[in-house]
């Protein structure tokens, strides 16, 4: 009976019914099939999307016309357009996005770089890494974008004070990261190298830097994000130009619907700079293969 | 070719100095290889059926023993004088209970690891703590991902400062004849366990080291693979004609593929027993099945001691 018992919980069966006289009854299993998820077409999907989006626009625009929504706090569709058309058309447009599109892809690159290669370094002398980890640690754990207005007084309120913010919140990433790929090297590869009797360049060339930088890829995508807030920030804190300093001023003269056009500008560039860096990683990807081929020829 | 076909034993150091310089130029090195592992084995023989001449050392292990400290914890003696003396082109089996410091012993012999005591002698050279003098290759093939099967079968050569180029064009012909054509220009991972472990001795052997040492190569390898894999490696090594040192847990491919058996003890690894293997080659498949084979692999099973049941009590006490 006890058996029976136990055998019931395992069944996909019904519930089962413990009697009072302590016997227990195992319902019959029910038939049942796995449950199958049809795929919509793409274009279907699509379509929902769209219809999504359109809806959420006339809602907004009905709301503010019909007064449901503050249209002082949130402004409407229409409004928007116009500004953003006025924005394009005889405004900065075009100064204030290269601005910022160019601040962030440099720190992004110094940052990315810098960080990378500080984080091999560690490779070199486990003590040096012993001695530098608690200070990077600590830098890590830093809320940087606290350090924004030191950082503009010192660099200015030119490019370069934004792309050393996009530098302080990149770097650190980087090079934790690294190090983490750096320990993470196969000990039973490196020993293979030293038995064929590999010098240490000739391990780090051809075995840590192939390994880590499925490490460094994985590190882009964050840092191109981090990369744009930093430089954002910046421009916040103080600037002549940058999407940062429109939105900052748009609010300051309460033009709720030049925020919104800073905001998607923002947006379209976020996109772009994504675009940007999926090709890299592409092209780093095919790097590790190709590099074994043109890196050993040294 | 005169040179070669001296006498090498009484000039084991000059012997290996033509070597080296045959084995920069490239192609005609294959079929040079070949010859030269053919003659030493013959030689090998003769000098031990005359017994006129004592067989001349290729790697010796002198006294060799290795003692682990950890902070906080008692030494381990992981090798305890430890003697193996090994004649050029010989094929020696080591085989021991888990534990026992096979792979020490090869980390000494690869220079990875300074020994506690004792000294690795090649050719009578004192080279205890060089790295780079033999060819070591793990259980694990550890193929690079990012490179080509050829790519990877180079490394040994691409750091031994030979050009890419040229290393690829003396490593085609051995993918060809070794079972790897077709899968030059493939990544480790489209590979079977066999041909990777094919790609990883070849990349051992392209490395110009007289000596190999091949830890459990084909542990990970289902049975059938195994034994196609033993006289894959067989074939190999009469073409090659290098000394291979083999740490093997299996009793009967270490009878089947050796010429001597090293069997030691677990810890501390000593030196249990020096036996030689009286079987002709080339050897078929069916030697398994003869009374010399059979007995010795009972031997060999007898000296290896308690079943690894037992070990775990063993190594605690």
């Amino acid at each position: 009976m006890i058996n029976v018992g136990h055998l019931a919980t395992m069944l996909p069966g019904g519930r089962v019914v413990r009697r009072e006289d302590g016997t227990v009854v195992v319902p019959p299993v029910t038939r049942r099939r796995l449950p199958v998820q049809r795929r919509w077409h793409t274009a279907r999907i699509a379509a929902w999307q769209l219809g999504i989006l359109v809806c959420l626009i006339a809602y907004w625009e009905v709301g503010v016309r019909v007064g449901f929504i503050d249209g002082f706090f949130w402004s409407q569709p229409s409004q928007v357009w116009t500004s953003l058309v006025t924005f394009v058309g005889e405004g900065d447009a075009l100064v204030d996005t290269w601005f910022t599109f160019r601040a962030t892809l440099l720190g992004f690159a110094v940052g990315t770089t810098v960080g990378a290669l500080i984080g091999l370094s560690f490779w070199w002398s486990r003590n040096y890494a012993t001695i530098v980890q608690p200070y990077l640690v600590c830098f890590e754990a830093m809320p940087k974008l606290a350090l924004a207005p030191l950082v503009v007084l010192v660099f200015g309120m030119g490019l370069s004070s934004k792309v050393a913010m996009g530098v302080a919140l990149t770097m650190v990433v980087t090079t934790l990261t690294c190090f983490a790929g750096v320990k993470a090297v196969d000990s039973d590869q490196e020993r293979l190298f030293y038995s064929l009797g590999a010098h240490r360049i000739q391990v780090f060339n051809k075995l840590v830097l192939p390994s880590v930088l499925p490490w460094i890829i994985s590190v882009l995508r964050i840092n191109i994000g981090l990369a744009l807030t930093g430089t954002i920030v910046g421009e916040f804190i103080s600037s002549q130009h940058g999407l940062g300093r429109l939105i900052l001023y748009a609010g300051e003269v309460y033009d709720i619907a030049l925020i919104w056009v800073g905001v998607l500008v923002l947006s379209v560039l976020s996109i772009a700079l994504y675009v940007i860096v999926g090709q890299l990683e592409r092209w780093l990807i095919k790097g590790v293969a190709h590099g074994a081929a043109t890196g050993a020829a040294r | 070719m005169a040179r070669l076909t001296a006498r090498w034993g009484r000039s084991a150091a000059a012997d290996s100095a033509t070597l080296g310089a045959v084995s920069g130029i490239g192609t005609l090195f294959a079929a040079m290889g070949e010859t030269r592992g053919c003659e030493r084995r013959k030689e090998t023989r003769m000098a031990d059926t005359l017994g006129d001449v004592p067989p001349p050392s290729k790697i010796h292990l002198k006294q060799v023993s290795q003692i682990f400290e950890t902070p906080g914890q008692p030494e381990v003696l992981a090798l305890d004088r430890i003697d193996i003396d090994i004649a050029p082109g010989r094929f020696v089996s080591l085989i021991g209970p888990s534990g026992c410091g096979k792979s020490t012993i090869f980390n000494v012999i690869a220079g990875l690891l300074a020994p506690s005591e004792g000294s690795v002698e090649i050719d009578g050279e004192d080279v205890t703590g060089y790295i780079g003098l033999v060819g070591y290759m793990l259980q694990k093939d550890l193929l690079l991902p990012w490179r080509t099967v050829l790519d990877n079968v180079i490394l040994g050569m691409e750091i031994r400062g030979v050009p890419v180029r040229q290393a690829r064009e003396r490593a085609r012909p051995y993918l060809e004849r070794y079972g790897l054509a077709g899968f030059e220009r493939q990544y480790p991972p489209a590979l079977s366990g066999g041909m990777r472990q094919r790609a990883a001795l070849l990349r051992t052997l392209l490395c110009d080291t007289e000596v190999i040492l091949l830890d459990e190569p084909f542990g990970a390898l289902d049975a059938q693979t195994r034994s196609a894999m033993q006289e894959w490696l067989l074939r190999l090594w009469e073409d090659f004609g290098r000394t291979v040192i083999f740490v093997t847990h299996d009793v009967e491919e270490a009878v089947y593929l050796s010429d001597e058996i090293y069997v030691l003890s677990p810890r501390p690894g000593r030196v249990r027993a020096h036996l030689e293997v009286p079987l002709a080659r080339p050897r078929p498949r069916s030697i398994v099945t003869t009374d010399v084979f059979a007995r010795l692999r009972e031997h060999c099973v007898e000296l290896l001691g308690p079943a690894p049941t037992d070990l775990p009590a063993d190594v605690a006490a």
